[in-house]
């Protein structure tokens, strides 16, 4: 784990250092936690580095790089046995209580478990050496000396201008302890400094530094790190690069948004790469490029992506909970004018601006219920990063084929998490655009905006196509699109509406809307949906391990839930486990609500923090013991 | 074949008040159409909600009628995708002004080439006469049951201190001076926004076409009235900007200009400055097809679905590992 106050490149540390332990051929799963705050503040990134990939955070910390005192107090109790910490020699002198950064909450919580221990540390030096008699060895480095070395040999007066590389001193610290090779730690400091060779050559010089102290100071300390080698090819990505480039791949050419929390890095990313490249084949179409707008609001965000959408052009907007809320009007407006757009949803702490930058999964009955009236809608959500990434691309074919909004659901663990995995297949996208109408269809003939049809869908025209006109309103319609209040066309136009929402239930198949893992005749069948899918499949393999089988039923369109696929494998379920990031099970009262199916045993979590791999194996397991109350209620993190 | 007044109507009944200002903009607008002859499929327009939002049902090219308050980021889309359309937002004030003020000032910021129109009234009237943003401060119009205790929005002013390149005033009932200003906003280059004066005979009995006609000012020598209205036209003003050094004067003009009212009301162009580049030129300068391919016109993939979009470059930036053929990841 990297901690330290934010602004003091805790992230960039955690990118260098993840990139670096890709290079060497190792599988990273990086999870970024923070406050709502620019500096000061406590943030930190925990790592996991594995010859196996991985796919959720574990409890455990090995070894815990602190830039500052405050990490150390932080999270000295989540080292594990045998592990270290790596601090600045000069904090050990700092007492504990007058970090100053402190919330007074948690201050009597630690001081509690200080008394709880029978411990009275009253420096940080004091701590690390009660927790040493507890296997935990404390690697002190001197950071302002390095620093001051540093300074000296690039002849730096300012002493002042390198302490953000304190960062880098503890990278270097932590890979000389472990003895890793230098080489791709030094090429993962050059593309996270890419264009920029001053900073690169001075971070090189403190990697060195750093690495040489630890390497020979810590020389004996038995934690090893080596590099191996694959041919695989992988990718070290963000969840929210990943939905940005299946948007890409899925051909958006236009996005909205307004500044939010954790969704707008995807926006960011995307106006970074607003021109496109296209494959060799298409040169001769003219230049591709994706327009994205930072709007006044996310009310203008979603009617300006609907005022895009109704030319033709696959447009979306992203966003998060409190931007979502201002959207609603919107998205019944696009529902009721049957305009084709895509919401990438990122959920956070809620309600109101709630925990800004921590996890949640409170949203899933929001988006399935948000705006006034009724109409139909498709809610995808993403188990992992990958996914982001063609669900993604998907959500334009249902929005189109089906001509009504898509939410693509992802929440804050997958938008600031960083993992290795093999790389994204833009081949494997498809684009399938529905009934998309062109002026040779409509010449000499009278179109139809909303022409009754027996699916529900009527063949969509982009606006601005020459030879005729319609018309949209976000009242009650008749086929041309004009205000009617009649109470026939009422009826027939509302069913037309609706009747769409069952024409993608029967078109669109099961295997595009849930994933199935382990046997239909497992002992327990666990139910699931969105970024705890990670923590949920390396519970069950070490369950497995131990002999005990579960299935696990991914959800990934939780609206329209295919409810006879439900019924029949939930109806043969021995138990039923539903695990959710929320307080009220809502995915559960879904399942319910369609197939009258209850579950079994509720694993949820609402402390604003991801679901941890150990956390749901602890509590699946006394499950599988018989020993678990029907409702367990998870706490990890920090 | 040339294209009539006829070319522009829908069979829709036209359901506004006997007497509704909405009428003579509807003209207006139908009239400006048929003397630049555009192509209805070539024209959008966008309405909010309100008595005016009905005005694309009755004209014969694209019809959006959106939602209150948010014509303009609808319209903002569409044009942005199909930048070859000739898009025109019409709002009311209490929908444009006050629902979606916020819309309406940040549109001016990013001076893209629509044309705004604002039906202004004075009252909400589709929800029976309640004050709207610009009614002024004390006025008690029919249905109100006190008189308004909110100073009135100078919609000139807003739309100068907001950046709209082109700011002009007409009245409803002057067809033809309407008309020829509209004109004028869809052919400016940039965001332009013409405020309509408007009665409405069935909820304001103050701002009426008797009280914009003057009848209750009699001129003794002649016995006849004295508007309110009068043509900035007709007088030696000019808030054109031909050159860079004109900016500041003719701003400063112009609102100097937007404060009268009540005994004298100017219509006319308050400021015109094509000199500020458009949104479409400030695109074009990151995006160099945007114009010849923008985003509706691109296409996305081959014929058997297969993107075009080509993200290659983007994935070996996240590359990590195999990078050289081969050689695995050391």
């Amino acid at each position: 784990m990297a901690a330290g106050p934010q602004g003091s490149g805790v992230d960039s540390a955690a990118n260098i250092f993840g990139r670096a332990c890709c290079y060497g051929g190792l599988h990273v799963y990086g999870k970024r936690e923070y406050h709502s705050n620019i500096k000061g503040l406590h943030s930190y990134f925990h790592i996991r580095v594995s010859k196996k990939e991985v796919f959720a955070d574990v409890d455990r910390i090995d070894l815990l790089c602190a830039f500052d005192a405050e990490s150390v107090v932080r999270h000295i109790f989540e080292v594990a046995p045998g592990g270290g910490v790596i601090c600045d020699a000069d904090a050990l002198a700092t007492g504990i209580f007058a970090i100053p950064t402190w919330p007074q909450p948690f201050v009597d919580e630690f001081r509690g478990i200080l008394n709880s221990k029978g411990i009275k540390p009253e420096t940080v030096g004091d701590l690390l050496k009660e927790v040493g008699k507890n296997e935990v060895h404390t690697y002190a480095v001197p950071y302002m000396t390095l620093l001051q070395e540093i300074a000296t040999e690039i002849g730096e007066p300012k002493l002042s201008r390198l302490t953000r590389m304190i960062n880098v001193l503890a990278l270097g610290a932590s890979f000389g302890l472990v003895g890793y090779d230098k080489a791709p730690v030094e090429r993962a400091i050059k593309a996270i400094f890419g264009d920029k060779p001053k900073v690169i050559s001075m971070n090189l010089l403190a990697l060195k530094k750093a690495y040489e102290y630890a390497k020979q100071k810590f020389s004996g300390s038995g934690h090893k790190l080596d590099v191996i080698h694959t041919d695989e090819k992988r990718m070290f990505i963000q969840g929210t690069q990943a939905a940005a480039l299946g948007k890409l791949a899925g051909g958006c050419r236009l996005q909205t948004y307004y500044p939010i929390t954790p969704a707008a890095d995807e926006s960011e990313y995307l106006e970074e790469n607003e021109v496109l490249q296209l494959e060799q084949s298409a040169v001769e179409q003219g230049g591709g490029s994706i327009l994205i707008m930072q709007t006044e609001d996310e009310i203008a965000a979603i009617n300006m992506a609907s005022g895009a959408a109704l030319t033709g052009v696959r447009a979306a907007t992203a966003t998060s909970g409190p931007g979502f809320s201002l959207m609603v009007e919107g998205l019944g407006w696009a529902g009721n004018s049957e305009v084709p757009i895509v919401v990438t949803y990122y959920q956070r702490g809620a309600p109101a601006t709630g925990l800004p930058t921590r996890h949640a999964q409170s949203d899933l009955r929001f988006a399935m219920h948000a705006a006034h009236g009724e109409f139909p809608r498709i809610i995808l959500c993403s188990g992992d990063i990958e996914e982001c990434f063609y669900d993604a691309a998907r959500a334009f074919n249902y929005a189109e084929r089906y001509q009504m909004p898509v939410i693509h659901l992802i929440d804050k663990a997958l938008a600031n998490s960083n993992r290795s995995c093999k790389m994204l297949e833009p081949q494997l996208v498809k684009i399938e655009r529905g009934q998309l109408l062109t002026e040779t269809d409509v010449q000499g003939k009278e179109y139809k905006r909303y022409q009754l049809t027996e699916s529900g869908v009527s063949p969509r025209l982009p606006l601005g196509t020459p030879g005729t006109v319609f018309w949209n309103t976000g009242d009650e319609h008749d086929e041309q699109g004009h205000i009617s209040e009649e109470p026939m066309m009422r009826m027939r136009m509302y069913e037309k509406r609706m009747k769409k929402l069952e024409t993608a239930d029967k078109e669109i198949p099961v295997s595009e809307r849930v994933s199935f893992y382990g046997d239909q005749d497992a002992s327990a069948t666990v139910v699931s949906w969105g970024s705890p899918k990670g923590a949920v499949l390396e519970a069950l393999e070490r369950l497995g391990h131990e002999g005990h089988k579960l299935s696990f039923l991914q959800v990934r369109m939780p609206h329209p839930l295919p409810k006879e696929y439900f019924g029949e494998v939930l109806g043969k379920a021995k138990k039923k486990i539903i695990v959710e990031g929320n307080y009220s099970a809502q995915l559960a009262g879904i399942i319910k609500e369609r197939t009258g199916v209850d579950m079994d045993y509720y694993v949820l979590k609402w402390n604003g923090r991801p679901m941890s791999s150990d956390e749901v194996y602890e509590a699946l397991k006394l499950i599988m013991q018989d020993k678990a109350p029907e409702r367990q209620v998870l706490t990890h993190g920090t | 074949m040339a294209l009539k007044i006829a070319d522009f109507r829908t069979p829709v009944f036209v359901d506004w008040c006997p007497g509704c200002g909405d009428f003579g903009i509807l003209s207006a607008v139908q009239m400006a159409l048929v003397d630049m002859q555009l192509a209805p499929s070539k024209v959008a327009i966008f309405s909010g909600i309100g008595c005016h939002a009905k005005l694309p049902h009755f004209v014969n090219v694209y019809g959006i009628h959106t939602l209150h308050g948010r014509t303009l980021p609808f319209a903002v889309g569409a044009k942005l995708a199909r930048p070859d359309l000739e898009i025109i937002a019409v709002m009311g004030d209490g929908d444009g002004l006050g629902i979606g003020a916020g819309h309406f000032v940040n549109t001016g910021r990013r001076n893209i080439d629509i044309t705004v129109l604002i039906h202004d009234n004075g009252v909400y009237g589709l929800t029976k006469g309640q004050a709207s943003p610009t009614l002024k401060l004390g006025l008690q119009t029919k249905s109100l049951p006190k008189a308004n205790i909110n100073e009135g929005i100078n919609p000139i002013a807003l739309a100068l201190a907001a950046g709209y390149t082109f700011i002009a005033r007409s009245y409803a009932y002057d067809v033809r001076h309407l008309k020829d200003t509209i004109k004028k906003a869809i052919q400016h280059r940039g965001l332009a926004v013409v405020i309509i004066q408007q009665p409405c005979p069935t909820y304001n009995d103050i701002n009426t076409k008797e009280w914009y006609g003057g009848e209750d000012r009699l001129d003794p020598k002649t016995g006849k009235p004295t508007p309110r209205l009068y043509k900035l036209e007709e007088t030696d003003y000019d808030g054109v900007v031909r050159k860079p050094e004109e900016v500041f004067p003719k701003y400063a003009s112009a609102l100097s200009k937007a404060q009268e009212w009540g005994d004298r009301i100017p219509m006319g162009v308050f400021y015109q400055n094509e000199l500020v580049p458009t949104y479409e030129d400030r695109i074009l300068k990151r995006i160099p097809t945007y114009l010849q391919n923008p985003p509706a016109k691109q296409t996305i993939s081959d014929t058997e679905g297969k993107p075009i979009t080509s993200i290659k470059k983007m994935l070996g930036e996240l590359q990590v590992t195999g990078l050289a053929e081969g050689k695995g990841n050391t």
